[in-house]
């Protein structure tokens, strides 16, 4: 079980370290924080990371597709996904280990970062409580990014299809708090809304309900894209 | 070693396999023959539990396909038709992947990797990028990849398409030395190919099963054979026998079709119309003949349908 999640992970941690596509959006993105970094520290002079992280987290809308649209999808369109499936695997067992190994990535990119909130210590002198529940929230959110991406990695063979379509998905959660109006479907809304919780957590408070609710729709995500996997060997 | 019992798989309403039965016995290599849309494919993709039936059963290895589905799959080896490759491996890390899933252990899986590498000649490359090689020496490493685990049951689809003619020779070489230590299915749409490397080969075409026999009997059949499907109620063994004694006829078959009487299928001489002759002895001997028709696939439509010679090289 878990030796079989390992090789997942790890095969697909080489490809991500391997893929072009991850080092662009890495780079990228690494830069537009950097921008940001220097544009808000030199207009505020202030050493908070929270103005940045509510950026950042803004960015994740366009990171997520990225770095979750090859996950399954390319392994259907080359045929590799034919093999694990005649393996002695498990189809949650592939799942958890794509889903980890794009953790992995994440996480890695996370600890590039790291590097902002690193000057703000040797210039400055940040609170560092709120700094460190603005990283958990961009944690928790980024993780939920990557479930939802997998999902939509999972039903098509094409890897621009699966990204459209997380990123769709993404921003209508990121706004789904703004787009209604009013009544039950406002309470609705607020509470799948991903903004309104990061945002809570970029201003230093974690509240548990947030992290369960993150844990849920994660754990929801990688239910629904194991019984899609399943589900397409019926057809 | 693989029981085949009345599998069928449709697609929609589409029936892609239809009844399909048989039996492949331990160390045999058995050709599944048959032109292009037979059916191949999606039975070879049923028995290595890569998708359910939509009837019937399969077990390997004595696991259900399908009910003991994991059980099943630690016993087969499976090369699909288009080899599944990471291009952005090498075939070394390739095989390493597949050995860890396969639950193999560091020293188990590099003197392994040395002796498929060797069988499959693909130790020139090895540390090459994948995306790199040649299609024949992908299919190659798709072929150590299958030999890996040293499984009982080896399922190759189409193993030697695309190659070229020496390399053709060699992949069959590679196989024709599992017989005995595996059991080995492969499918082909060349005919020549089942007589030079299969014990027993079974013709399909249009999801149905029409031949199972030794590639020298078929030979023998290929020069003419039509084939009359017979019901009829009465002792199976006393009624094979009847049918098989009469002159002209090469060989009786018979399935189940859910009722009480079975059909027959009974393969003549070309242009011995046996109709009547086969309905009377039916009849005299007092069984029921429930219905009599030409089968709707014979032998020699599929034949014609085969590549009956080598492919030029590619
Ligand atoms: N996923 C699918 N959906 C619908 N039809 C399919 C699918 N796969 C195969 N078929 C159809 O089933 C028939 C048998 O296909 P296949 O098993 O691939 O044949 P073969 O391998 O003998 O060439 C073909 O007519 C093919 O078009
Ligand atoms: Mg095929």
């Amino acid at each position: 079980m878990i030796r079989n999640i390992i090789a997942i992970t790890e095969r697909e941690l080489r490809s991500y370290f391997v893929s072009p596509v991850a080092w662009v959006v890495t780079a990228f993105f690494v830069a537009i924080w950097g921008i940001l970094f220097f544009a808000i520290v030199t207009s505020g002079r202030e050493a908070v990371l929270r103005p940045l992280l509510s950026n950042f987290s803004i960015t994740f809308l366009f990171v997520g597709p990225f770095l979750t649209m090859r996950l399954i999808a390319e392994e259907a369109k080359t045929g590799t996904l034919e093999l694990l499936l005649t393996q002695p695997i498990r189809e949650v067992e592939l799942v958890v280990g794509k889903y980890l190994a794009s953790l992995g990535f994440l996480a890695f990119m996370l600890a590039v970062t790291l590097y902002f909130p690193t000057l703000l210590e040797v210039f400055g002198d940040p609170d560092r409580g709120p700094m460190m529940a603005g990283y958990l929230g961009i944690l928790l959110q980024g993780m939920a990014f990557m479930a939802i991406g997998l999902i939509a990695s999972s039903l098509t063979q094409n890897q621009i299809i699966a990204a459209a379509v997380t990123f769709v998905v993404l921003l209508l959660l990121w706004l789904a708090d703004v787009l209604t109006l009013g009544g039950a479907a406002a309470e609705v809304a607020r509470f799948i809304s991903i903004s309104q919780r990061s945002q809570d957590m970029l201003r230093g408070v974690v509240d548990t309900k947030d992290v369960v609710f993150f844990f849920t729709v994660i754990v929801g995500c990688l239910f629904v894209t194991t019984q899609i996997i399943s589900a397409r060997r019926w057809r | 070693m693989i029981i085949v019992d009345q599998l069928t798989k449709h697609y929609g309403p589409f029936v892609a396999v239809d009844d399909v039965s048989f039996e492949v016995a331990k160390g045999e290599i058995l050709g599944f023959l048959g032109p292009n849309g037979a059916g191949k494919t999606t039975t070879m993709r049923i028995l290595t539990g890569y998708m359910p039936p939509t009837s019937g059963r399969a077990i390997v290895a004595g696991f259900d396909v399908f009910k003991d589905s994991l059980e099943a799959r630690r016993h087969i080896s499976y090369l699909p038709e288009t080899v599944p490759l990471y291009t952005d491996m090498s075939p070394r890390n390739y095989l390493h992947f597949v050995g860890k899933i396969r639950g193999m252990d560091g020293s188990a899986r590099r003197s392994r990797i040395d002796d498929v590498a060797e069988k499959c000649r693909i130790t020139e490359f090895i540390d090459r990028l994948i995306g790199k090689l040649s299609k024949g020496q992908r299919q190659r490493v798709g072929l150590a990849q299958a030999l890996l685990p040293n499984p009982d049951v080896l399922v190759l689809d189409e193993p030697t398409i695309g190659l070229d003619p020496r390399q053709i020779v060699e992949t069959r070489h590679v196989i024709k030395n599992l017989r005995g230590e595996h059991t080995v299915i492969l499918s082909t749409h060349i005919l020549p190919e089942v007589s030079m490397t299969c014990d027993r080969v079974v013709i399909i075409d249009r999801g149905k099963v029409v031949a199972i026999d030794t590639p020298e009997n078929l030979q023998r059949r290929m020069a003419g054979s039509d084939t009359i499907e017979m019901e009829i109620r009465g002792p199976e063994e006393a009624v094979l026998a009847a049918l098989n004694s009469l002159p002209k006829v090469i060989g009786v078959r018979t399935r189940s079709n859910g009722a009480d009487a079975p059909v027959y299928s009974v393969e003549c001489e070309r242009d011995a119309d046996l109709r009547e002759a086969l309905a009377s002895t039916v009849v005299q001997r007092g069984w029921g003949l429930r219905g009599l028709r030409p089968a709707s696939v014979s032998l020699e439509d599929v034949f014609v349908q085969l590549v009956t010679s080598e492919a030029p090289a590619a």
